[in-house]
C-alpha cells in the first residue's frame, strides 16, 4: 500500500482547498448563513464544482477529476476546519461512489451532472434514531414492472435541498436502492431544525412510484452498491471531523496563549498544558487512521471496512474531546453564542451520529477482529 | 541482500530460510519473560534450539536486520524489514535476541560512533556476545536527567569515574554499561556531560538488584568508585554526550511505545485473547473496554507506521516521539488491566494458571515512568509542539 504520507498532489490539493475556504467559507460565513436561516450556498457549490471537487470521485470520461478517496478526504478535512457547508459528502462522495458501482449510461449521465455541479443528492437510509441500514423497514412493493415506496426516512442529510434521493427500501428478497427525483409525486419533505444549522430532513413516501429504471444496481442487492458508498461517506465524514477537531483545537491553543488570569497567560498552567498535549496526541493518532482509510479505499476497497470504521470511531472520539476541551478551556465565553466554539461542538455532535456513531463502528471492528 | 531484489522474491527466499532454519520450539510466539534470549558473556541458553536459533540468525544478520552488513546486520530496506516482521509473525517465531545494545546503544553508535567504534562494538551486539545496560538515571536525576552528578575527572589518558546510578536495568547481568557522566562541572548542565562506555568487570564497579513490586529484580543500583575509563571509550565529543543521550532516548521511547501498540499475542485481537480466558464469556463492560483498547491500539500502530513513512520522506517527526511514548505506554497499562480483569482470580497468583500475568501487569506500571514519565512527555509536547509558554 502507498505510504502514509500525503503525496505531492494531495499536499497541493490541501493547500488549494485551504486557500479557497479561508477566503470563501470562513467560520464567519457560516455564522451569516445561520443567522439568515440558510442551510446551503448555491454559489459556493458551483465554485467547488469548478475546482473539480464535485467530480473528485467521478471518472474522467464522465467529466470528473477522479482524484480518489484519499483526495476526497483531504478536501473534507479542509472543509471541517472552517465548518464549510456544502453537499460535498452527500453528493460528491456518497452518491458518486454509489453511481460509479453501476456501469450503464444512465449512471454515467448522472455522474456527469454531479461533476458539473448541476445535481445534488441526499442519502435516505435511516428510519430510526440510529444509523442501521440493515434494519430498513420501508416497503417497496412490486407493482407491475415497477415498485410502490411507502414509509418514512429520518435524518436525511441535505434532504431538503437535494435534487435527487438515494432511497433504501425492502423488496421481496432483500434491500434495493432507488435513485429518484426529490419532487416525485408522493414525496413530502420536512426540514429538521438541526443543532448544527445544516440541512437535514424527515421525508415521507406515500405510495411513491418507482420504475425499474429508478433502481440503482440490482433489485434485492442494494448493499453491493451502497456499501462502498457508505464507506466512502464514513471515511470522508471522519476526515471532516478531524478537520473540525483541528479547527477547534487551533482556537483553543491560541486562546491559551493570549488569555491572562492570575497575572499570566493561562497556557503557562501545567494542568491546561497537559490537557492540550493529550488532545493533540489523540488528534495525531486519529490523523493516521484517516490517511490509512483513504489509502485502503483507493487501493483495496473490498477490504476497507476495518480501516473505515477505525477512522470514523477514532474521529468521533477525537472531535468530541476537542470540542469539549475547547469549551472548557475557553471558560464562560466558550458557552456564548457570540463565540464560534459552540458551532464546532454542535457540528461535532451531528457528525458523530451520522453514518454510524462510535459504538456502531466499534461493533464492526469487534466483528472483524474476532471478538 | 541485493537492493534490486524484488520484495516478493525476498519474501519467498526468507520464507524458505525460516522454514529450514527456525527450530520448532522457537515458534511459540515468545511469550513470557523466560522466552527471551538476552545474550552476553554469561548467558545460559534455555535450550539447544535457542542457541541454534540465535547463531543461525546472527550469521544472516537477522538479529539486527536493518543494520549494515559490515556491522553484523542484514542491511534490509524498510520494505524488506516489514516483510521480515510479517514472516516472523506468520510462524510465531521468537525474536532470536533482545538487548539494549540492539534497541539503544546500536542506533546511537551508528549515528555518533567512529568507524572503529562501530567495528569494535556493533558486531558483538549483533551476535549476542556482549550484553549492555544503560547508566542514565541517578537518585537525584530521574525526570530531570540532565542533572546527573556522577563525575569523570580528566586524568590524561583516562577519566576517573565516581558516582552512583539507579534503575540500571539488568546491570547485574550486563557486560558493559553506557553511562552519562559529568565531565565539566562548570558548564551549564546540558553542556558538561559525556557519553562513556564502561566495562562492568572494571575495578570499582559494583551493582546490586532492586526488588520490584512485580516480584522480579530487573533494576539495579550501580556504584562507581575510582573507575578508570580509557579516553577512547567515549561516544561523540567530550561534554557533548547530551546529544547522544537524547538521540538514544528517542529510540527508547519508540521502543517502549511500540511495545504498547503491538497487540498481545502476536497480531491477535485483544478481545479474542480476553474471550479465551473468560470462563463464561466477556461481560458487556469488559467487551466495550476491549473494543476501545483495540481501536486505539490499531490507530497507534498506524501512527508508528506513518511516522516511519514520514521519516523516510524526509519529514522528521522530531518531538512527536514523545507523543508515541505517552500514548503507547498509557494504552499498554489499560490493556494489562483488562487482561487482569479477564483473568479474574486466576490472574492473582504468582505463576498461577495464567503464568506470570500478574507480574506482567505490575511491570507495565513502570512504562509511563521509565524513559521519561507521561507528564514529562506531555510537557515536551505542550512546549515544543504546541509552543505554549514555559
Amino acid at each position: 500500500m502507498s505510504k502514509l504520507v500525503l503525496t505531492e498532489e494531495e499536499t497541493m490539493l490541501a493547500d488549494m482547498a485551504r486557500g479557497y475556504l479561508d477566503g470563501a467559507a470562513p467560520v464567519s460565513a457560516f455564522r451569516k448563513m445561520r443567522d439568515a436561516g440558510q442551510t446551503h450556498d448555491t454559489k459556493m457549490w458551483k465554485d467547488m464544482a469548478d475546482m473539480g471537487w464535485a467530480g473528485v470521485l467521478v471518472p474522467e470520461d464522465a467529466g470528473g477529476s477522479d482524484m480518489g478517496f484519499a483526495a476526497a478526504n483531504v478536501i473534507a478535512q479542509e472543509m471541517g476546519k472552517t465548518l464549510a457547508v456544502s453537499p460535498f459528502l452527500s453528493t460528491a462522495v456518497i452518491a458518486a461512489t454509489a453511481l460509479r458501482q453501476v456501469s450503464d449510461d444512465r449512471a454515467k449521465a448522472a455522474l456527469a451532472k454531479i461533476a458539473s455541479g448541476d445535481v445534488t443528492y441526499a442519502l435516505a437510509t435511516d428510519e430510526g434514531i440510529k444509523h442501521d441500514p440493515d434494519a430498513t423497514q420501508m416497503e417497496a412493493r412490486a407493482d407491475g414492472n415497477g415498485f410502490r415506496l411507502t414509509g418514512t426516512k429520518t435524518f436525511v442529510v441535505d434532504g431538503a435541498m437535494a435534487d435527487r434521493l438515494l432511497v433504501l427500501a425492502r423488496t421481496a428478497e432483500g434491500l434495493t436502492l432507488f435513485d429518484i427525483p426529490a419532487d416525485r409525486a408522493g414525496v413530502t419533505r420536512v426540514q429538521s431544525n438541526m443543532i448544527d444549522a445544516r440541512d437535514a430532513a424527515r421525508i415521507a413516501f406515500e405510495d411513491v412510484e418507482a420504475t425499474g429504471e429508478d433502481v440503482l444496481g440490482q433489485v434485492d442487492h442494494a448493499m453491493d452498491v451502497l456499501r462502498p458508498a457508505l464507506r466512502a461517506g464514513q471515511a470522508a465524514l471522519a476526515a471532516e471531523m478531524t478537520g473540525l477537531a483541528a479547527g477547534a483545537f487551533g482556537m483553543t491553543v491560541d486562546y491559551l496563549k493570549e488569555r491572562k488570569q492570575f497575572g499570566t497567560e493561562i497556557g503557562r498552567f501545567q494542568a491546561l498544558q497537559h490537557r492540550a498535549a493529550h488532545l493533540w496526541s489523540e488528534a495525531e493518532v486519529t490523523a493516521s487512521a484517516i490517511l490509512h482509510a483513504g489509502r485502503k479505499l483507493d487501493e483495496d476497497p473490498d477490504n476497507a471496512g476495518l480501516a473505515v470504521s477505525l477512522a470514523k470511531a477514532r474521529a468521533t472520539a477525537t472531535a468530541t474531546l476537542a470540542v469539549q476541551e475547547g469549551v472548557q478551556m475557553h471558560g464562560g465565553i466558550g458557552m456564548t453564542d457570540d463565540y464560534d466554539m459552540g458551532f464546532f461542538m454542535k457540528r461535532a455532535r451531528v457528525a458523530a451520529e451520522w453514518l454510524g456513531d462510535y459504538s456502531y463502528h466499534a461493533e464492526k471492528i469487534a466483528e472483524l477482529r474476532g471478538f | 541482500m541485493s537492493a534490486v531484489q524484488s520484495t516478493e522474491e525476498f519474501r519467498a527466499e526468507l520464507r524458505g530460510w525460516l522454514e529450514a532454519n527456525c527450530p520448532e520450539e522457537m515458534r511459540d510466539g515468545g511469550l513470557g519473560e523466560d522466552a527471551t534470549c538476552w545474550g552476553g558473556r554469561n548467558w545460559k541458553f534455555t535450550s539447544e534450539a535457542q542457541k541454534q536459533w540465535l547463531e543461525r540468525c546472527a550469521a544472516k544478520g537477522y538479529t539486527v536486520p536493518t543494520w549494515p552488513v559490515e556491522y553484523g546486520g542484514a542491511g534490509l530496506t524498510r520494505d524488506q524489514e516489514k516483510i521480515f516482521v510479517e514472516e516472523m509473525d506468520r510462524i510465531d517465531a521468537r525474536k532470536p535476541l533482545e538487548s539494549f545494545g540492539i534497541w539503544m546503544l546500536g542506533p546511537a553508535l551508528l549515528h555518533f560512533g567512529s568507524h572503529e567504534q562501530k567495528l569494535e562494538y556493533l558486531p558483538p551486539i549483533a551476535r549476542g556476545e556482549v550484553r549492555w545496560c544503560q547508566g542514565y538515571s541517578e537518585p537525584n536525576a530521574g525526570s530531570d536527567l540532565a542533572n546527573v552528578q556522577t563525575r569523570g575527572e580528566d586524568k590524561g589518558d583516562h577519566w576517573l569515574v565516581n558516582g552512583q546510578k539507579i534503575w540500571t536495568s539488568y546491570a547485574d547481568k550486563a557486560d558493559q554499561i553506557f553511562a552519562l557522566v559529568r565531565t565539566d562541572r562548570e558548564a551549564p548542565k546540558h553542556k558538561g556531560i559525556s557519553f562513556l562506555l564502561i566495562d562492568m568487570e572494571d575495578a570499582g564497579v559494583e551493582t546490586r538488584p532492586i526488588k520490584m513490586i512485580s516480584g522480579i529484580s530487573p533494576f539495579c543500583e550501580t556504584f562507581f568508585t575510582d573507575v578508570k575509563v580509557p579516553k577512547h571509550r567515549i561516544v561523540g565529543e567530550e561534554n557533548r554526550g547530551w546529544d547522544v543521550a537524547k538521540y538514544l532516548l528517542t529510540h527508547e521511547r519508540e521502543m517502549i511505545s511500540g511495545g504498547g501498540a503491538g497487540l498481545s499475542g502476536g497480531g491477535r485481537a485483544l478481545g479474542a485473547v480476553l474471550a479465551e480466558t473468560m470462563e463464561n464469556g466477556m461481560g458487556a463492560t469488559l467487551r466495550a473496554d476491549a473494543m476501545r483498547c483495540e481501536i486505539d491500539a490499531l490507530a497507534i500502530g498506524l501512527t508508528l507506521e506513518r511516522y516511519k513513512d514520514q521519516a523516510e520522506a524526509g519529514q522528521g517527526a522530531g518531538d512527536a516521539s514523545a507523543m508515541l511514548k505517552y500514548m503507547g505506554t498509557e494504552l499498554n497499562k489499560r490493556r494489562h488491566e483488562l487482561m487482569m480483569t479477564a483473568g479474574g482470580s486466576d490472574a492473582l497468583e504468582w505463576d498461577g494458571p495464567l503464568g506470570n500475568r500478574a507480574g506482567n501487569w505490575l511491570r507495565t506500571k513502570a512504562n509511563s515512568i521509565e524513559g521519561g514519565t507521561s507528564e514529562v512527555m506531555l510537557s515536551i509536547i505542550s512546549r515544543r509542539v504546541l509552543g505554549l509558554p514555559a
